[in-house]
């Protein structure tokens, strides 16, 4: 089919996305939260004006935590980031800042806890790969013809990195107009969008491996272009579902997950972009490359 | 005929007995159903969410899990005193995921006073027994801010094993004589047996009662004291007496704790997350009904009906378990409906399949199953792997979304082979007629072979 018949051109569409996103990443960075960091976020409204920020900004130097950040909610309320604060320091800062200021929320992460965070943060994005990496050579164990089963699983990671790699582009792209910050919920995200997008790629790939079986095509390309054909429109179908929900929540959900919702969709699209449109062009090259070294 | 019957029953079953949960959400009926309503998580209900840490380096690595569990119930009897609903207090056990660390993690909804929260624990007295300290480390010299030098008391005694955590209960009496408030102290068997080693070990020496830190009695022995009974005189006004006796009584601290982070989330911002997380279900879920129904038409109402039932079965769930709401939470709930849609369109696509091939109504929907379930399997599997290691990360928040992800997959994967295969078959269409094909094609083509 017409993916497999251009597969270059697909394959270079996603090599230039994932070179735009790592430059991004470098260029923009990612804001690391005091999830991470560790530090206290506090979230205060006011209710009659608003003082300048300039103001706040001064009785944090009195208190001693110069270099704290304040940044505008909405046109009344600040949220406050220091360093982390114990109990009697947090309430000398709510004093600080004016009996007209109401603490809407409040967050201190204590150093410890923000790195053992970023441990298992990467731990856990290592155990997904792993755990998806094996069931899937597990589960196509009896396809070793003519791609050995464990590279259906190398190209399911490769597909994986690839979504990850740009949704983490996107979403510095976005940090660096919105301030939004990496924290758990981002790590959840990047989790979640993995394991959504290789369900897809499963299923691509469970047609191949079923219409292998059945021997319904001559050349492997054919069998690949013919799977890809009778899938589609069913993928398409349940990502457009799932991404359907998920902006419903971008919208109409709580604020606290809205960046999270927005990362899902990205991921999502990317994840079924990258089953459809990556994972089984590569299948193709890889077979064909296998070929020529055979000969 | 039957089976219809019964699928319509389970329905209707579930639908009454939904509709039951929740009015009694919010009404006040004392019927058995009442006792289940929605368990909502800090970032909903509002609250305080507070993590400690125990220091249990003087206990025994055997006796840590006891210690802690210890530690948990005074905690939670100390804030059941403060009359806060539903408190949940957990030990986070040391491990891998804790950097070793024992932790205690408080979770007050409702409270949104840090402050007296934070001084109520604090509250909770830390009562040890220490002997002196004649061993070759170091004394200690603290100069206080008039230049006068002491020894610091904390290097003139080493602390044993003796602490709050052996005290039965302590019970304030005056002395006959000289009518001075003592605090009598009764130690449970374990610790009364402490007590006598201790003394025993220690006679014509002293041993230094400190509290919360401080030392309050520091007697000096005169011989082995068995049956656990020791009393504390100082300079207590009856006051100070009554109140030591109070705090002692309602549990004193195994383990001394620290506070490593708090978290607070005014009711205001739960309310509203609360809302708008259920308007954004059900604006997804209406979406997703209009467009099974209107791509593909017949199968697709059936799912509409399947995914009703879906979601009135994890909604259920979730209250018998129950499983602790939060925003990603719910989030993970919305996403696991838009999963669940995923398995019925895989089914139908595969029906399509199968009458394009050429087969009658009711082979198709067989075969559609048979082969679809493997597509689904597979598929929900990777999704189940993920939410599984999410779980284990640890995090309250990050666990409720791994929950309600994973118990939507499960459940979604039953009812869709379930119940949409049970209507399917009980509509009992046998006729291929030109209509029928209509009904289960999909998109703008029919179910013939195009």
């Amino acid at each position: 089919m017409f993916i497999i018949k251009y597969r270059k051109i697909f394959v270079s569409i996603s090599a230039i996305l994932v070179a735009l996103s790592l430059g991004s990443l470098m260029y923009f960075g990612l804001d690391f939260g005091i999830d991470f960091r560790g530090g206290s976020l506090m979230e205060v409204t006011y209710e009659g004006v608003r003082p300048e920020q300039a103001v706040v900004e001064a009785s944090l130097e009195n208190l001693g935590y110069g270099g704290s950040l304040v940044q505008q909610i909405d046109t009344d309320g600040y949220s406050i980031k220091t360093r982390a604060l114990t109990e009697t320091e947090r309430q000398s800062l709510v004093t600080a800042l004016g009996t007209e200021a109401t603490e809407k929320s409040f967050t201190s992460i204590g150093p410890s806890v923000g790195a053992e965070l970023v441990r298992k943060s990467i731990l856990s994005f290592i155990l997904v790969s792993l755990g998806i990496i094996f069931f899937i050579a597990f589960s196509f164990r009896k396809v070793s013809k003519p791609v050995s089963s464990w590279k259906y699983g190398l190209i399911a990671i490769v597909a994986l990195v690839h979504d990850v790699v740009i949704v983490s582009g996107i979403f510095a792209l976005m940090g660096h107009f919105t301030g939004a910050e990496v924290d758990t919920l981002f790590v959840v995200a990047i989790l979640t969008v993995l394991g959504l997008s290789v369900s897809d790629t499963i299923v691509v790939f469970d047609r191949i491996r079923e219409n292998i079986r059945a021997g319904i095509s001559g050349s492997f390309e054919d069998t690949v272009g013919k799977s890809l054909g009778q899938v589609f429109t069913r993928s398409v179908a349940t990502s457009f579902t799932v991404i359907a929900v998920l902006v419903s929540l971008v919208f109409f959900g709580p604020s606290s997950t809205k960046t999270f919702s927005l990362l899902l969709v990205i991921g999502m699209f990317f994840g079924t972009y990258s089953s459809l449109f990556l994972a089984s062009p590569l299948l193709v090259f890889i077979q064909k490359g296998q070929k020529h070294t055979k000969e | 005929m039957l089976i219809m019957l019964v699928g319509c029953g389970i329905g209707f079953f579930v639908y009454t007995s939904e509709h039951a949960y929740r009015t009694n959400t919010e009404g006040v009926s004392e019927s058995v159903i009442s006792k289940y309503p929605f368990k909502l998580g800090l970032d909903l209900s509002g609250g305080t969410h507070l993590v400690y840490r125990a220091d249990v380096s003087l206990v025994a690595e055997s006796e840590v899990r006891d210690s802690m569990s210890s530690l948990r119930d005074v905690i939670e009897r100390r804030v059941n005193i403060f009359g806060v609903s539903e408190p949940v207090i957990t030990v986070q056990n040391g491990g891998f995921s804790n950097a070793g660390e024992e932790r205690l993690i408080v979770d007050l909804p409702g409270v949104t006073d840090v402050k007296e929260a934070v001084a109520m624990i604090g509250q909770t007295p830390l009562l040890e027994f220490r002997t002196e300290n004649l061993g070759t480390k170091p004394q200690e010299l603290i100069m206080n801010e008039k230049g006068e030098v002491s020894i610091s008391l904390d290097s003139q005694f080493i602390a044993t094993e003796l602490t709050g955590r052996y005290l039965d209960k302590a019970i304030l009496e005056f002395n006959s004589t000289t009518g001075e408030p003592t605090v009598s102290l009764q130690f449970d068997a374990e610790g009364s047996k402490l007590f006598e080693d201790i003394t025993r070990a220690n006679v014509g020496k002293t041993v230094a009662i400190f509290l919360d830190g401080e030392p309050i009695s520091m007697p000096v022995v005169n011989e082995a004291i068995s049956g656990g009974k020791a009393q504390i005189t100082g300079a207590f006004t009856p006051q100070e007496a009554k109140t030591l006796v109070g705090r002692l009584n309602s549990g004193a601290l195994p383990v001394p704790i620290e506070l490593i982070s708090t978290q607070t989330i005014g009711p205001s911002l739960g309310v509203e997350a609360t809302h708008a997380g259920v308007r954004a279900a059900l604006v997804g879920f209406l979406f997703i009904a209009l467009f099974l129904i209107f791509w593909y038409r017949l199968p697709g109402l059936i799912g509409v009906v399947a995914l009703s039932f879906y979601v009135a079965t994890i909604l259920a769930l979730f209250k018998i378990i129950p499983v602790t709401l939060t925003a990603a939470g719910m989030a993970g709930f919305i996403i696991s409906i838009g999963i669940a849609v995923d398995a019925n369109i895989l089914i139908f696509e595969r029906i399509k399949e199968e009458l394009r091939a050429g087969h009658s109504i009711a082979d198709a929907i067989k075969n559609g199953f048979g082969h679809a379930w493997f597509s689904i399997r597979d598929s929900n599997f990777s999704s189940m792997i993920t939410a599984i290691i999410l779980f284990w990360f640890g995090t309250p928040l990050i666990q409720g979304f791994a929950l309600t992800l994973l118990l939507g997959v499960i459940v979604s994967m039953i009812s869709a082979l379930s119940v949409s295969r049970l209507f399917l078959v009980a509509l009992n269409i046998t006729k291929t007629t030109k209509y029928t094909q209509f009904l289960f094609g999909s998109g703008f083509s029919s179910a013939k072979k195009s």
